[in-house]
């Protein structure tokens, strides 16, 4: 089957580096299946789980906190906030980031909308964070 | 002229300081290599940041709302200043050199009539400066309690300076600090951070591509997401690069102070060596001239 070269990276290294099938990314209108040949897009990424496919098969599953995607008919490089296995994600951390988070976003009341709305995507990545954690 | 038992009680002290130095010089060597890997680690992400930029910022630059981040306040009149230092001494000029530059700018920023303020990222850049610039200080952050610098650092002093951007509080902000240019060569410079310049678009055929990107949500709510991510980046680049490069002085600085003490206890060895003789040339003739007496 057909693969195009994805490339995961996060502010602090380089995380995957290979060609694959199919890639599943949480876009940030809902998630989005990427194949070789997609067309040029710039997305911005939500928190949520990047699924990757070769040979037939899920081989990878990372869960990312929000992040940015630049996809070309060749290639797909993610750019992570940061990003988990979900084999290695924990729930006791991914439950204080919630509250971390549902915090934040108490004390942002008063604030500008944009902040207002920054602090809740963070809660929602932190939820998706939790719900991730659960399954896995 | 210092007695023997001086020159034995210095030379032993100037070896202990030695065998520190020493110490220090191995532990620095250790951790430049860490905070080298480090710096390469990030690189990745910077690139593929500053080419999504660059198709980005070109298809919003000419806009009347593109963000202030991208284009300024379209004045010029207060600056940032962000000056990045290390949290310990015993560098050599590591800190003092970040801290004069710094405070040329400053001076130079001034004579031109502009108000300056300062925030600086490390514990020495700021005892540097608060000497005589304590009224232009607007923030300090320290990590001394931190042992590694992540990217989580970055971030917030990239949320603190959104805030202050939005705020309008200042309109042109700048990052000091020592570039790391080798091992022994660190150089004290100046980057700017808003507004952004943007990384240059190769021309030719590379911009017929980008120019067909698609954007999902729309190309300025993308912008504004990922300049904040961008100037964090360049924030967390800097870190790591004076980091490396405080290691790097300290390193040097070390090693100059091992060599020095070595030729410190060669000298008193010797000082001590020629005292002990004088000595006992002094009981000899002594003792002769007692003898001849008889």
């Amino acid at each position: 089957m057909a693969t195009f070269d994805l490339e995961l990276v996060s502010p602090e290294r380089l995380l995957l580096s290979r060609p694959v099938e199919m890639a599943v990314i949480p876009a940030y209108e809902g998630e989005m299946g990427v194949l070789p040949g997609h067309s040029p897009m710039i997305v911005a990424l939500r928190g949520g789980v990047i699924r990757v496919t070769e040979g037939g098969r899920e081989t990878e599953s990372l869960f990312i906190m929000g992040g940015f995607a630049e996809i070309t008919p060749a290639r797909m490089t993610v750019l992570a906030d940061e990003a988990t296995p979900l084999a290695s994600l924990s729930r006791a951390a991914a439950a204080q980031r919630v509250t971390e988070a549902e915090a934040a976003l108490a004390a942002a009341a008063n604030d500008a909308p944009e902040i207002r709305e920054r602090a809740n995507d963070r809660l929602m990545a932190a939820r998706a964070m939790q719900d991730a954690a659960q399954a896995a | 002229m210092a007695s023997l038992k001086d020159l034995r009680g210095r030379i032993n002290s100037v070896k202990s300081t030695r065998k520190i130095t020493q110490a220090m010089k191995m532990v620095a060597a250790a951790k430049l290599r860490r905070a080298q890997a480090q710096a390469e680690a990030a690189r990745p992400y910077a690139q593929r940041m500053e080419r999504m930029l660059a198709s980005l910022g070109a298809a919003v630059v000419g806009s009347p709302d593109a963000p202030k981040m991208l284009v300024g306040t379209g004045r010029d009149q207060v600056h940032l200043l962000i000056v990045v230092t290390a949290e310990r001494g015993l560098s050599g000029a590591f800190n003092t050199n970040a801290g004069r530059f710094a405070r040329a700018r400053i001076r130079a920023l001034e004579a031109e009539g502009k108000t300056v303020k300062v925030l600086t990222v490390g514990r020495k850049g700021a005892t540097y400066l608060k000497r005589e610039l304590a009224s232009r200080f607007v923030g300090e952050i320290s990590y001394a309690n931190i042992k590694r610098i992540g990217f989580e650092q970055a971030d917030e002093i990239a949320t603190r300076i959104t805030a202050m951007l939005e705020a309008g509080e200042f309109d042109v902000c700048s990052l000091i600090y020592n570039r790391f240019q080798s091992v022994i060569s660190q150089v004290a410079s100046e980057q700017r951070l808003i507004p952004a310049p943007l990384p240059a678009n190769d021309a030719g055929p590379a911009d017929a591509a980008q120019a067909l990107y698609e954007y999902e949500p729309g190309e300025e709510e993308l912008l504004s997401a990922l300049l904040p991510k961008n100037l964090a980046i360049q924030i967390y680049r800097a870190l790591l690069e004076s980091a490396a490069g405080f290691y790097g002085s300290q390193m040097t600085a070390m090693d100059n102070a091992t060599r020095n003490a070595g030729d410190m206890i060669n000298r008193l060895t010797l000082n001590y060596n020629r005292t002990r003789q004088a000595n006992i040339t002094r009981e000899l003739i002594e003792i002769i001239s007692g003898a001849e007496a008889v």
